[in-house]
């Protein structure tokens, strides 16, 4: 008997603890979540008078790298970081949730918490993300971001930003929804060796001249061959110079269109690759593209905008080019821009006056922003301060030796024209460099890449046709 | 009353001491099994942030599946990288199996030898597959040695040959497997009464006739069960060559396996496409699994 007992008993508490151990999840959740909840009433009730109005005790910042959270840190205000992933500001924690864009995980991880963002704990709540101009429209015209008036941030405050950056966040209703400190303009940056060694200046005037247009542009990578150098890193550098200059969007009425413009790029792309002018058909941000940053790379050119030069080019490694200022830029073959990082506040926040006053201090204060341009290189979003500085030796860029790149950066940013983005641009900009990479290899013929192509869209975007 | 008390049943204890098998199986098998293709007759799926579906659409993600024409060409890429690797892989763990379970060379070190060729199993599949990325690179280490021997001109690009790509895959599956394919053999070969070799030898039979006559016979469950797990297994590549070709499959999706192109339909969350597709490969790794075993099972009645 005894034995009987003992053995239902052992047989029950096997049984029992496994569904304890199922069910126990959502019962230390929802109890946690609670328990949240009510810490959140009482630390709100309590800190009322303290913190302003009635906001929540946590920021929470979705980004995918160290650039906003590095300009947060060196330029607002009174935050101080507490570690790797959390800072403070007044009393609020800052919580910083960064991941890689790469293979869509940012977004990937954004959308998931964007969709339960009015289920979640009011300290859990998404507070800012950041997005990037190859997508921003898919946030713009969902319901996800607050508009930028609702946060008391008036037109006035925001009247010496650059249209451009303004214009891409802008929704169908024309109300903007999100704002940037920096602009980014691209520019051609050149090897200063290199073009010494080849074309025997290396004065921004005398290299503009041998890459003024395209054809110029492999007349020289022609010289750069013969004297063992590589045009462009990878096959892709060019790419975005061609796909900034297309003359219609992407996706027309649901179907992907391939543009003239892009159908350039792989002509003249096929052309060097056979020549062997370009370094690999590697992708950016690889180890092979990212070769040509160090003398022995042999690299004549890379395309980039500000903070490329500052954040992306090794500039703190010992013996790099960045490093010994070694880097010239000019405006290069057509104009384009590369990027650029928009602050949105997520619909729900719980701490709207402190999300408005970190897009006001960052984004309209000029002090703060001349500061970022003196200390980080980058380009920012104030077009009187960027115009004034674009006079100054003070702001000029040790990367590039000295030179001051901002004047380019001014007439580029008036240029920059973002009306032919579309929401599925990073997508078919991926899918198009990747299906082209074989054609570049020798693996397939045009006509068998561009089929690659088209089944991969079709893929990513079931609701998409192709042509 | 009956004195049945006395009489202890033990039956029931066995079907209580089943309950955590028949319950994981059911949570983690059974319901996900059916709600795959529960969902593969829906159009579901999302652009953006904007949700399209569930719809009702009957058969036709199956239609689109077969109409594409891309699931043979996909099938093909993973048997043939599957089987490159596979036959290295088999053979030498016969041959080392062999070796270890051979008294008669009395090898030294053996627990040793068996770590070893165990350990390229405990390394995560994404970081091997990184860190063979880095060193075929054009730039990389083996590109390096290649060319500064001689015996290169210019760096090789490994990534962008059909053939070398497969080939890296077949060998770093094959490699990360051999160990563990080891080990079950020689568990088989263990299992096999000495007597039987000590007779063979008594009547003078080589090492490779035993090996041959001996061995391989009285190994075939366990080889019919490394074959069929290895088979599956197989058909499940997606890591190795995830990681090695950066998702792409390139060139021209040469290196793409099935479970590949499953994960490009999950980027839209695309639950009814990816659903049929997985009904198919479960049909498909069902009907191998049957030639496999009719094949390898068959001979014993005639």
């Amino acid at each position: 008997m005894k034995k009987r007992v003992l053995g239902l008993l052992l047989s029950m508490t096997m049984v029992a603890g496994m569904l304890t151990a199922c069910g126990g999840n959502a019962n230390t959740a929802a109890s946690t979540g609670a328990s949240a909840d009510g810490n959140a009433a009482d630390a709100t009730a309590a800190d009322a008078p303290a913190a302003a109005g009635d906001e929540g005790k946590v920021l929470n910042i979705y980004c995918w790298n160290e650039e906003f959270k590095s300009r947060v840190a060196d330029h607002y205000p009174g935050y101080t970081e507490t570690d790797a992933t959390s800072g403070k500001i007044g009393d609020v924690t800052v919580k910083w949730n960064i991941t890689p864009s790469q293979d869509n995980a940012y977004q990937n991880n954004l959308d998931e918490a964007l969709l339960k963002q009015a289920d979640a704990a009011a300290d859990d709540k998404i507070d800012i993300f950041l997005v990037e101009a190859d997508y921003a429209l898919k946030y713009v015209d969902a319901d996800v971001s607050m508009p930028v008036a609702d946060l008391g941030i008036a037109d006035a405050d925001i009247a010496n930003q650059y249209k451009y950056t303004q214009d891409v966040m802008t929704d169908s209703n024309g109300k903007l929804k999100g704002l940037s400190w920096q602009g980014c303009p691209g520019v051609l940056i050149y090897n200063r060796a290199a073009a010494k060694d080849v074309l025997g200046s290396d004065e921004p005037a005398e290299v503009q001249k041998a890459v003024a247009d395209w054809d110029t542009f492999l007349k020289t990578a022609e010289q750069m061959k013969a004297k063992g150098y590589s045009m462009t890193s990878t096959t892709n550098d060019a790419y975005r110079v061609f796909s900034n200059n297309v003359s219609g969007k992407w996706v027309q009425d649901g179907v992907v269109k391939v543009d003239p413009s892009i159908m350039k790029w792989v002509e003249m792309t096929k052309k060097m690759v056979d020549a062997k002018e370009v370094g690999s058909t590697s992708d950016l941000w690889s180890d092979d593209w990212s070769k040509g940053f160090y003398p022995d790379g042999k690299t004549f050119c890379y395309f980039g905008p500000a903070w490329m030069i500052n954040f992306s080019m090794a500039a703190d490694k010992e013996g790099s080019i960045a490093h010994d200022g070694g880097w010239g830029a000019t405006e290069g073959p057509q104009g384009f821009f590369w990027g650029g990082t928009w602050i949105c506040a997520a619909q729900g926040t719980d701490n709207v006056s402190l999300v408005a006053d970190i897009m006001k201090q960052l984004t309209t204060n000029k002090d703060i922003m001349l500061d970022i341009v003196a200390k980080d290189s980058d380009f920012v979003n104030n077009k009187p301060a960027m115009e004034e500085a674009a006079t100054k030796d003070e702001y000029a860029f040790a990367p590039l030796g000295g030179q001051n790149p901002l004047a380019m950066f001014c007439n580029g940013a008036e240029k920059c024209d973002l009306s032919n983005q579309c929401e599925y641009d990073q997508g078919c900009n991926e899918e198009f460099q990747k299906a082209m990479k074989n054609y570049f290899d020798g693996n397939a013929t045009l006509d068998q890449a561009l089929d690659m192509f088209n089944s991969a869209i079709v893929e990513k975007y079931p609701e998409l046709k192709t042509e | 009353m009956k004195k049945k008390s006395k009489v202890v049943s033990y039956n029931k204890w066995g079907y209580i001491f089943l309950i955590p098998f028949v319950v994981i199986y059911l949570v983690f098998q059974m319901i996900p099994l059916f709600s795959t293709i529960y969902n593969s007759f829906f159009e579901n799926y999302r652009s953006g942030l904007k949700q399209i579906g569930p719809n009702f659409v009957g058969l036709q993600n199956f239609a689109t599946i077969i109409t594409n024409g891309d699931l043979p060409t996909y099938l093909k890429n993973t048997l043939i990288m599957w089987i490159l690797g596979f036959i290295p892989q088999i053979l030498l763990s016969l041959l080392l199996g062999a070796w270890f379970t051979d008294p008669s060379l009395r090898l030294k070190a053996q627990g040793f030898f068996k770590t070893v060729i165990y350990l390229p199993n405990l390394i995560m599949a994404s970081a091997f597959a990184m860190l063979f990325f880095t060193l075929f690179s054009n730039s990389g280490p083996i590109n390096s040695i290649l060319v500064q021997i001689g015996f290169l001109k210019e760096p090789y690009q490994f990534m962008a040959h059909v053939w070398s790509v497969r080939g890296l895959v077949a060998f770093m599956n094959c490699l990360m497997w051999f160990g563990n394919t080891t080990i079950l053999l020689m568990a088989g070969m263990m299992g096999i009464d000495p007597s039987l070799f000590e007779a063979a030898q008594v009547d003078g039979a080589t090492a490779t006739q035993i090996f041959y006559k001996i061995t391989l016979p009285l190994l075939k469950p366990i080889l019919i069960y490394v074959m069929i797990t290895s088979l599956i297994g197989g058909l499940q590549m997606f890591d190795v060559p995830q990681i090695l070709t950066n998702g792409t499959g390139d060139p021209m999706r040469s290196s793409m396996t099935l479970i590949m192109y499953l994960n490009k339909h999950l980027f839209s969350k695309n639950f009814g496409l990816g659903g049929a597709l997985s009904v198919f490969m479960f049909i498909i790794t069902g009907i191998l699994s049957l030639i496999v075993f009719k094949f390898t099972t068959g001979e014993d009645k005639d």
